[in-house]
Parts: structure tokens; sequence; C-alpha cells
């Protein structure tokens, strides 16, 4: 057993940390750096430069245009994604739609959509959530109705994130209610968001942002040659892109970053005030924090070890989600209390550097620490909440 | 051992109380909030004519004659309403230290002013270097006759963007961190070199950098003695923070009675989450935090209303329990609202900002453990 990385392993890792080096574009890693929000055409043409050196799409089998990487070369990839504090692709298109449409879905739906998502001309956003069907995703009621050649939708999607960029939605519909299970219902239907009866209300977050929305459909005419896979399957194909989202949904590059950074920021003198660290009590708390995020890492990476040789991720994926969200919220609670009164002046999503109190601000990025710390309680709530990740847990690995 | 509270502090609380739950909604808060000013001058004026802003000052200077007790009260039913108008700034802190320090002459030319509505003051207790320790001063004010020159640059003045009066605590003989030779000065906001930047806070209320560039003041703006401010400040802190404990407990009783309601009325699986257990037992410790914080509340309002030895330990052990069980029970009301808990349109979110903000305030809860410590030794 051993956690050092081969020769061949060492070289990938610095050439992908040359990569990051040399075209992270610096107006945007300005932006990164100071918090401030990318806007659509940032994203689009950092995504563009990811293409062009075939990053886009790590995960994508070869044929489709995939990296071919190992497990290791694809942990090697997000630490050095986040080491550049670059933004990791909007996941909604090539992470979750993609995977469905390249599995389920028709050689000309792969035709159709794939190249438009890997090379970023299509931006997508995920239509699952209703008001009335958060946890209980199956109870959703969105209807698409069978019409010759179409079908007809109607409903209402909630916390869309970005829908308001989106090209694209992708929707678990009810094609069907006279089932036995709910769940064999539901179709997996992919729209396009210029389509007549369409509409994107913002739904402002916790912290002043404009992230997510609600996406309203008022008898949109959808294609059947949109639907992906067969009608009522859509419960499946939804819970494959569940599984693919697991390789990331720890956040333990990104939670990496952050501390290292962190640490690096309080070890600091700040306007004459002696390092923060020299504080037993922030010292400790960042020692304990670091503590978990080790575990967690090692934790994900034996589930890596586990896809190398070919096994299913075992309890140790399961485990990932709830403590990757909980690590998370811990570090942004460690830059808040780091931040002190700085974390407490309300600072805009789009913020002009000259911002005024800017100049008293020691910890850069972090002006908006309060702001991060009350936006990502969603952490714990969104992508199948805490408690229903424990009731799976509980039931599928404990046998409760 | 007596509970109970006397005919006048029940009237207080309960008029305050029918305040919040009949002419301050929260769509309205929200509004003020938005707006330029920050609160309603409005409302700040009915505070005035209901004699709120009175309450804690000697009748002799046209005040109610009351103590923490009654503080207490009004500030919990604050918390229930996330006030937005600027009491604490005005009546706590700028109005504790002109309470304890002002001379005749001081009080009629500020103090008057805070009480009838028509001025608005903040103490500037905090400088960029200095975290939560207000004995750390750099902002010097120097001897030039019998005048004095005020230099340096003070951060989160609460109110500081509407104030006409900075208390200002400046550092006129000793080192950085000494507790002696802090003085504190009473400067008119449009005297000459002084730069404010004003900005919202994350929870809704308002501050402002302030800056002194050789602002000059004479002789009558002392309060108190040269060199003998930090006392003052330091009680004035305490008592700032048993208010904005008392105002946490409203917050969190609050928090709690609403997220108990929600969960008995969101349905998912066809049955109300209120149903499972797992979020039953959850609730029934943010019910006992609810309970254990008032009751901390109570000891430490009691306590400093009688002067007792533990008066200033009290608070301390208050601060430690709201940033600790009191985020707790924020946290949960947040997370048990799902989604919704996360939205800028539910009250909850602003409930659980204004929280995180009072965690900060005057020390958070590492910062008062510690302190409780030291006065243990």
């Amino acid at each position: 057993m051993n956690v050092d990385f081969s020769k061949e392993e060492l070289d990938f890792q610095q050439e992908v940390r040359t990569f990051f080096k040399d075209k992270y574009p610096q107006d945007l890693k300005k932006k990164s750096d100071s918090g401030i929000s990318l806007l659509r055409e940032d994203f689009i043409r950092w995504q563009k430069i990811m293409y062009e050196q075939g990053y886009a799409a790590v995960n994508w089998p070869v044929e489709h245009g995939g990296t071919g990487w190992t497990p290791v070369q694809k942990y090697i990839f997000s630490n050095e994604i986040a080491r550049a504090n670059a933004p990791d692709m909007v996941p909604f298109g090539v992470k979750m739609v993609a995977p469905v449409i390249y599995t389920f879905g028709t050689p000309e739906q792969c035709e159709r959509f794939l190249p438009d998502i890997i090379q970023s001309n299509a931006w997508w956003c995920q239509g699952y959530s209703e008001p009335g069907s958060g946890s209980d995703l199956a109870s959703l009621k969105t209807r698409a109705d069978r019409d010759g050649d179409h079908y007809i939708v109607n409903g209402t999607k909630t916390w869309t994130t970005l829908a308001q960029m989106a090209d694209w939605i992708f929707c678990l519909v009810r094609t069907s209610s006279d089932v036995a299970r709910r769940q064999e219902g539901i179709s997996f239907l992919l729209i396009d968001m210029s389509t007549p009866g369409v509409s994107v209300k913002p739904i402002i977050t916790i912290e002043g942002d404009h992230e997510v929305n609600e996406v309203h459909f008022e008898d949109v005419r959808v294609p059947v040659a949109n639907l992906v896979g067969e009608e009522g399957k859509g419960w499946t194909y939804g819970k494959v892109l569940l599984q693919h989202e697991r390789a990331n949904i720890a956040g333990v590059s990104r939670s990496k970053y952050r501390l290292s950074k962190l640490r690096e920021k309080t070890s600091q003198e700040i306007h004459g005030a002696s390092p923060l660290l020299d504080d037993q009590n922030f010292a400790r708390n960042l020692a304990a924090a670091e503590i978990e995020l080790k575990a967690l890492e090692y934790t994900e990476l034996r589930t890596l070890a586990a896809i190398k040789v070919g096994k299913a991720p075992g309890p140790e994926s399961s485990i990932l989600k709830i403590r990757g969200s909980e690590v998370q919220q811990r570090i942004d609670e460690l830059y808040v209390a780091a931040a002190g009164y700085y974390a407490l002046p309300y600072v805009p999503q789009q913020y002009d550097l000259e911002f005024p109190i800017n100049e008293h601000i020691g910890y850069g990025a972090e002006t908006r620490s309060s702001l991060v710390y009350f936006n990502n309680r969603k952490a714990s709530i969104y992508g199948g909440s805490n408690e229903i990740q424990k009731n799976i847990i509980s039931k599928h690995v404990l046998g409760l | 051992m007596d509970f109970t509270v006397s005919e006048e502090q029940s009237m207080l609380a309960d008029s305050v109380a029918k305040f919040i739950d009949n002419d301050y909604d929260f769509e309205s808060r929200q509004k003020a909030a938005a707006s330029d000013l920050g609160y309603s001058a409005e409302l700040w004026s009915t505070f005035a004519d209901l004699g709120w802003t009175a309450v804690p000052f000697d009748e002799d200077d046209g005040g109610l004659g009351g103590g923490p007790i009654e503080m207490m009260l009004m500030m919990e039913q604050f918390g229930r309403g996330l006030l937005v108008e600027p009491f604490l700034a005005n009546i706590v802190l700028a109005g504790g230290v002109l309470r304890r320090l002002a001379t005749d002459e001081q009080k009629t030319q500020w103090l008057a002013g805070i009480i009838s509505g028509e001025t608005q003051a903040a103490l500037a207790f905090a400088e960029p270097q200095a975290r939560f320790d207000i004995n750390n001063i750099v902002t010097t004010a120097t001897a030039d006759g019998g005048n004095w020159v005020i230099n340096g640059s003070k951060t989160l003045v609460l109110n500081g963007g509407s104030a006409e009066l900075f208390i200002v605590p400046a550092r006129t003989a000793g080192e950085q961190s000494d507790e002696d030779g802090i003085t504190l000065f009473a400067v008119a906001a449009k005297s000459a070199g002084i730069e404010v930047k004003a900005y919202k806070t994350v929870d809704g209320q308002q501050a402002a950098e302030v800056s002194f560039n050789n602002v000059a003041v004479d002789g009558t703006a002392v309060l108190g003695e040269v060199g003998n401010g930090y006392a003052t400040l330091q009680d004035v802190i305490d008592e700032a923070t048993l208010a904005v404990c008392a105002e946490a407990v409203g917050i969190i009783r609050t928090l709690q009675d609403k997220t108990v309601e929600y969960v008995k009325n969101r349905v998912q699986f066809g049955v109300p989450i209120g149903s499972f257990q797992a979020l039953q037992h959850r609730l029934v410790e943010t019910l006992m935090e609810c309970e254990q914080s008032k009751s901390l509340l109570l000891w430490s309002a009691m306590v400093n209303n009688s002067g007792g030895a533990d008066a200033k330990k009290s608070i301390h052990a208050l601060k430690y329990q709201i940033g600790t069980a009191g985020v707790n029970v924020a946290k949960e009301a947040v997370q048990m609202h799902g989604g919704m808990g996360v939205t800028w349109e539910l009250d909850v979110a602003h409930f659980f900002k204004r929280l995180t903000t009072i965690d900060l305030l005057f020390g958070n809860a590492d910062y008062h453990l510690d302190k409780y410590v030291e006065l243990s030794a």
C-alpha cells in the first residue's frame, strides 16, 4: 500500500499544473481571487479554453471526446484545478445530462447534443425539483402529455441553477400517472429554453445573489425526438446521473485549497495585528478542520481505489456527500471567524474592486466570507439533503 | 429570589411586543432595510414618542430610569421583529457612554437629542487591527493647548452613516493595547477631517468605516477623565453584549416556533416531515437550547441589575451560549426549512443572518469563553 504518485502520474500533474498556470486567464483569476462571480461569457470563454486542451469532458467515453484518464489522473486534475482556483465546468451539461444522452440516448441525439455541450455552445440547466417535490422528488407533477409528435409540458421546476443563462433544460416529467410505482411514470425530456411557454423567474438566495430560479412551463410543445430513452424510464436514467455526480461531490479539492489558503493568510500579520494563528482557539479549530478534511480525502481515495480495481463504490461514497458538505460548511465558518468584523459589510455579487471598504479588508476574496457562508447552507440541503443521504445509508448499508 | 417583573416592566414588554406583532411586519422591515437611510425615520420618531428611547436614562435627564431588566425585555422583542432601527447604536452604545460620563452641558448638547429622537449617534468601538479587543486602539488624540487633534481609523461603526455624533475612544497615553490612556471624545460628525464610508451590513443593518484626519476638538469634547475612559467603554460594551444576547434569545425562540410550525405543515412522502423522529429529536434539542439560553439571559439580566459579583462573568457565559447553542438553533431552522430556508424571501433566512452577526459582535463564542476562563482564575 502506498500513497505516492508514480513517475507518470507526477509528469501528468506537472502537465496539468502548467496548463492552469499558463492558460487560466489573468482577468478571470483576479475575479475568482476577489470573490467576484464570473459572468456567463467568462464561464464560456474559460470552458472553450479547456475544450481546446481536451479537458472539457474528463469523464466522457473517449469516443465522444473524453480524456480516458485513470481515476488517479482524474484525482490529480481536480486537485490542480482547485489549486489554480479556476472554476470547474458548469456541471449540468457536461457532467449531468451528457452521460444520460450517451448512455441511453440515440446516436442521433448524441450527434445533435454532445458537440454543443463539450464545446460550451449550449448552456444547460437541470429541471428536477418542484415546489411540492423536494426530498420527495418522485412526487413530481410537471406533466408531459403526448400530442402527436410532441409532448405538451405543463408545470413548474424550482431551484434551477443558472436557468437565467441556459439554452436548454433537461427535465424529469410525468408522462403517466397510471402506474404501480410513481417512479415508473417519469420520463427524461430535453427542452429548448426558447420554446414558447417557457419562462424563468429569479429566486434570490439568502445572501442576495441571483443563482437559482423557477422555470415555468405553460403548454410547451416539445418534440418527441427530445425524449431520452424510453418513456417511463426517466427515474432510472436520473439515478445514473447521480452516480456520475459522486466523483466530485465531496468537494475535497476545493476544500483543501480553501483551508491551505486560510492557513497561509492567518499566518500573516494584518494591519499590524499579530497573526490570527497565534490565537490558540483559531489554531485548534483550523487544525480540527484539516484533520476532518484529511479523513474525507482518504475516504474519497478509497472509493477511487475501489473503482480502479473494478469494484462498485461501497459505503465510502455515501459518506462523501454528507461529510463533504459538513466540511465545506465548517470551512465557511472558519473564514467568517477569521474575517471577524470584516465579514459584516454587504458586498454585492459583482463589485468594483474600488468598493469603499476594500482597503481595510485583509482577506481578499473572503470579503464575502459571510455571504458565502450563508449561501452554502444549501450544501447540506441540495443534491439529496443530508437527512435523505442518512436514510439511504441507514437502509442500504446498515440494513436498518 | 423572584422571577416576576414589575407592572411597569410588564407594560413596557407588552407594548413593544404588540408593536412588533401589529406594526412591524417583515415586508415593512425589508423595505426599511433596503432604503437609503436603512431604517424608518418615522418609526424612530414613534419610538421617541413612546418613551422607548428614554428607557435607560436617569429621570433627571428626561429618562425613565430603566436598567438591565427593561433592556432585556425590549431587546428580546426587537429580536422577534428583526428590528433595523438603530436602537443599539443610539441608546445602548452612544447613549450608554453619555449616561455615565456626560456633564450637564454635554447632556444638553447631545443626550437630549438622542432621547428626543432628533440626534443620531454612534460609538466607534472597533479598529481595523483590533479584532474584538476594545482596548486595542491606535487612534490617537494629541494635546494641542486645551484642544485635541484626533487621527486614526475606526471600523464597523454601527449607525455610522447616519450619525451626527461620534463617540470616539482615542489614545492619549500608553501603548497600543494598554487599558490606561484611553480617552472618550464626543465629536460632531460634520467636523473637518472626518471621512465616512457607509455601507449596508449583511444582516440588513448599516455601519461605516470612519477615518479621522487631524480632527480638532476642544476640551468640551472630552467625556469623563482624560486617560480614564476604558472602564466606561468596557461597561458599555458589556451592556451592549447583554442587549444583543437578549435580542438573540428573541430571534432563536422565533426560529424555533417557525420551524416547528413548518415541519407540521410541509408534506413529503405523503406525511408531514415533522412526523419523522429524526427531526423531532433535533427540535427537542433546539427547544432545550432556547430554554437554556433564556435561562442564562434571565440570570445575567438579574445579576447585572443587582450588581452582583458574577455580573461580568454572566455576560461572557451568555454570549458563549448564544454563539454555540443559539447558532445551532439558527442552523437547524434553516436546514429544516429545506431550500426555502436559503431564500431571500423567507424571513427565516434573515433571522439566521442577524444571529450570525450577533455571534460576531463584541466577540464570538471562543472569545467570551476565554474571558469567562480569565474571570474564573
